[in-house]
Parts: structure tokens; C-alpha cells; sequence
């Protein structure tokens, strides 16, 4: 079971605030954020790595990233 | 597990960004730029303005290089990296008026928050009271961000064109100061308007101000170096990595300004401050508040602009708007002290970035 949050086109620091939240409130074990940016991805990555997280995955698509958390 | 590509996204990328700012900015100032001013983009973006006839204080009109140089090195940094992509539609307006406010904040202060950590670096005590200000109204913004607020998504623009626009601005207005130079002894070239005396008439010779604002539009596009998320990051996140970017710039700076001779520690009579603390304090709550309702300190709105932010560069320009305004109605400060309007302003500029911090929800 996992989660997605679409971040992409949020600005500064919706991206990471969106991201903790559902890492707080997430009762799954993964969960997949898309941004639109290279600073939102880099952000988002360094937030879930903050919280524990390990990035499980970072795929390039046509909007942007997806990238893919997972709870150690 | 994914690493970072981009060695400027790391903790040691941001702190050599910071070091590498810190030591150019009093070396420009050694250049010519005016004192604890080697960058400050309020400043700098109010001497447009000035330059440009928008306002007509006759000692801060300059079209300062540097402001050009970090746009259009932003936009070849994002060129180079694949990091280009224009985009717009966030609430385009609020940005404008948020630009507007957080200039008149800045200006009663005297200061952007680069300058701010310059002014401290100098020795400038007055500048304490603008940093707490700055720091109080990042908090408050954060307030507002974590009950929801909100400015909407962008959108992709329809053409790779449309970013090319600011970027462009920007270069026009070089070409405009390559052919239309100040003449010897004269407040007037062909179209724009110079300063004989004040702060306007002090510069670096244009092509160090130019190579340095451009490895610095580089450099900032790369690390994403903000000033405003520094202390932002640290009050809602807990999160240092900005802030060490930050804390390296005033390192750099500090020690810079020592080698150089420029640190003269006190409150009376430093250049271009005053010593009215309540609203050196109150004018950077304004403008702290402001970058972070619109995502970015001013230095960072400018490198979004050169990525083909829109919204940014909306944003950008209302704070010129938002200088010329200062300037043509008495709300800017001088050394003197604050404008005859500058109280006044800076309180309807707090109650109108409350309004939209209150009223801008995600849906």
C-alpha cells in the first residue's frame, strides 16, 4: 500500500511540508512525491533522509520527479 | 540509494557557496560599491529604478550590474544543468504586492537580508535589530505555512520561450549601460539617470561587478542558496542546511571585511543606517515576512527568474515598483533617519501580508 502526494508546481517549502506531513501521518510503509524541480526534489529527498527515510527510488518523468520514500 | 548528482546541494556545497559570496561581496565594496553594500539586492534593485527614472532620488539611481549579472547567470547555470523550465500562473498578483511590500520593509531598514548579514559583518549594531526583525517575520510566515497557506501551483508555460523574457529584460538593460555610460561630471547619459554624489555614484568598475555577479548567479542556481529559507528551514524544519550556507556567508564576510580594514564596529554614524532600532526592526518584520509568504529571499527570487519563474520575476518586479514608490512618497529611510511615511507603510504593509498569509489556504 502506498501513498502519493502531488507537489509539483508548490513553491518553497510546500514541497517538504507536504512531505512530513504524510511521513507524521502515513500509515504506509512507502510513499511516492512528485515535484516539478530540481530544488524541490533535492529538498524532499534531504527531508525524508532527515526523518529516517531511505529514498527507495528517483525517476525522471516528462513533469518533473517521482520519487519514491520508504521507512527503514 | 540516490545520491546527489549535484555537489552543490550538499552541506559542503552550500557552505563553499556562502564562503565563495562572503568574500566577494566586501571585495566589491573594496572595488567601489558603496559600504557594507558589495551586494545588496534591495539596494541594488532600488538603483534601477532610479537609473530608470522611476523615482528621481538623484543619489541612488545606477543600473547596478550585479543585479543583471545574478539573473542572467542564473539562466545559464539552469541552461548548462538542464534546470530550465518556465513555468508560472502562482498567484502571479499577490507575488507582485508581496514584491512591493518586502521593498518598502526593506528600505525603512535599509537593507535586504543579504545586506543585513553584510551590514552585521561591517560592524553595523544597527543591524541587529533588522536581523531579529527579519527572523520575526520569517516566523510569522512560518505560522501562516504550517496552518496551510498557500499561493497555489505553477503551471508549465506553453513555450520554452516565456522564461527567456526576464532573462532578456535583463539583458537589454546591460546593452543599455554598455551604450549609454555616465558621462564625466553628469547625472544624465542619453536615457539613464546617474548619481554624482550618494551612494548611486559608487561602484565597482562594471566588469568586476559583472564576473563576480555571475559566478555568484551560477553558484546560488546550483546550491539554491537562500537567505530567507536559511532561518525558515531552521524554525519549521529544525533543518540547518541553508543556514550553514548563511553562517559561511557571514563568516567569509567577516573575515573579509577584517583583512580589508573594513570593520568598524559601533551604532552612531554608520554608512547608509540609522539608529531608529523599532523600525530597523519592524521594517525587516515586514520584509522577512514577505519573502517567506512568496518562497524566497530577494537574491533567490532573482536565480528563480533566470530558471524561468515567472511568478519570481513578477515578484522581482514589484519590489522595483515597490522602490520607486518609497522613493517618490517618503517612506524610504536615509541616514537620518526613517521617511515621513516610512512608519505608516510599514504598518499597512504588515496588516496587508497578515491579510494574505490568513487568506491564501491550500484547498
Amino acid at each position: 500500500m502506498s501513498e502519493t502526494i502531488d507537489a509539483r508546481g508548490l513553491s518553497c517549502p510546500e514541497p517538504v511540508l507536504l512531505t512530513l506531513e504524510a511521513i507524521k501521518k502515513s500509515g504506509s510503509a512507502e510513499i511516492e512525491i512528485l515535484v516539478d524541480t530540481d530544488t524541490s526534489k533535492e529538498n524532499v529527498m534531504r527531508a525524508a533522509q532527515s526523518m529516517g527515510w531511505q529514498i527507495l527510488e528517483v525517476n525522471e518523468e516528462s513533469s518533473g520527479y517521482k520519487i519514491k520514500i520508504g521507512k527503514e | 540509494m540516490e545520491g546527489f548528482k549535484n555537489f552543490f546541494a550538499t552541506r559542503w556545497g552550500i557552505i563553499f557557496v556562502g564562503l565563495v559570496i562572503g568574500v566577494l561581496a566586501p571585495l566589491l565594496q573594496k572595488f567601489g560599491n558603496p559600504p557594507n553594500m558589495g551586494i545588496c539586492v534591495a539596494c541594488m534593485e532600488r538603483d534601477i529604478a532610479g537609473a530608470l527614472g522611476l523615482h528621481r532620488a538623484s543619489v541612488v539611481q545606477y543600473l547596478r550590474p550585479e543585479i543583471i549579472a545574478f539573473v542572467l547567470g542564473a539562466f545559464l547555470s539552469a541552461l548548462a544543468f538542464k534546470e530550465y523550465r518556465p513555468r508560472g500562473g502562482s498567484a502571479p498578483f499577490i507575488r507582485f504586492i508581496l514584491g512591493m511590500f518586502a521593498m518598502i520593509g526593506a528600505l525603512v531598514f535599509l537593507g535586504c537580508p543579504w545586506r543585513t548579514i553584510l551590514r552585521l559583518a561591517g560592524g553595523d549594531g544597527n543591524a541587529i535589530s533588522g536581523l531579529l526583525g527579519l527572523i520575526s517575520g520569517i516566523w510569522l510566515g512560518t505560522r501562516f505555512l504550517k496552518a496551510g497557506y498557500s499561493l497555489g501551483k505553477t503551471q508549465p508555460a506553453p513555450s520554452k520561450m516565456a522564461g527567456v523574457a526576464f532573462p532578456l529584460l535583463m539583458f537589454g538593460l546591460l546593452v543599455l549601460l554598455f551604450i549609454d555610460p555616465q558621462p564625466p561630471d553628469q547625472a544624465r547619459g542619453m536615457i539613464l539617470f546617474y548619481s554624482l554624489k550618494g551612494p548611486g555614484s559608487q561602484h565597482a568598475p562594471l566588469a568586476v561587478s559583472l564576473s563576480a555577479a555571475l559566478l555568484i548567479g551560477i553558484l546560488a542556481q546550483r546550491s539554491r542558496f537562500c537567505t530567507m529559507g536559511a532561518f525558515r528551514d531552521l524554525i519549521l524544519f529544525k533543518q540547518g542546511h541553508l543556514f550553514s550556507g548563511v553562517a559561511a556567508f557571514f563568516i567569509a564576510a567577516l573575515a573579509t571585511n577584517l583583512l580589508l580594514g573594513q570593520f568598524n564596529p559601533g551604532f552612531a554614524g554608520q554608512p547608509i543606517a540609522h539608529t531608529m532600532q523599532l523600525w530597523n526592526f519592524l521594517g525587516m518584520t515586514l520584509a522577512g515576512l514577505a519573502f517567506s509568504l512568496s518562497g524566497g529571499c530577494p537574491g533567490r527570487q532573482l536565480f528563480l527568474s533566470g530558471e524561468g519563474d515567472a511568478d519570481a520575476a513578477v515578484f522581482a518586479s514589484g519590489m522595483i515598483v515597490g522602490a520607486a514608490i518609497s522613493h517618490n512618497f517618503g517612506l524610504a529611510s536615509s541616514p537620518a533617519g526613517i521617511g515621513p511615511n516610512g512608519a505608516i507603510a510599514t504598518i499597512i504593509g504588515l496588516v496587508v501580508c497578515i491579510i494574505i498569509g490568513l487568506t491564501m489556504r491550500r484547498r
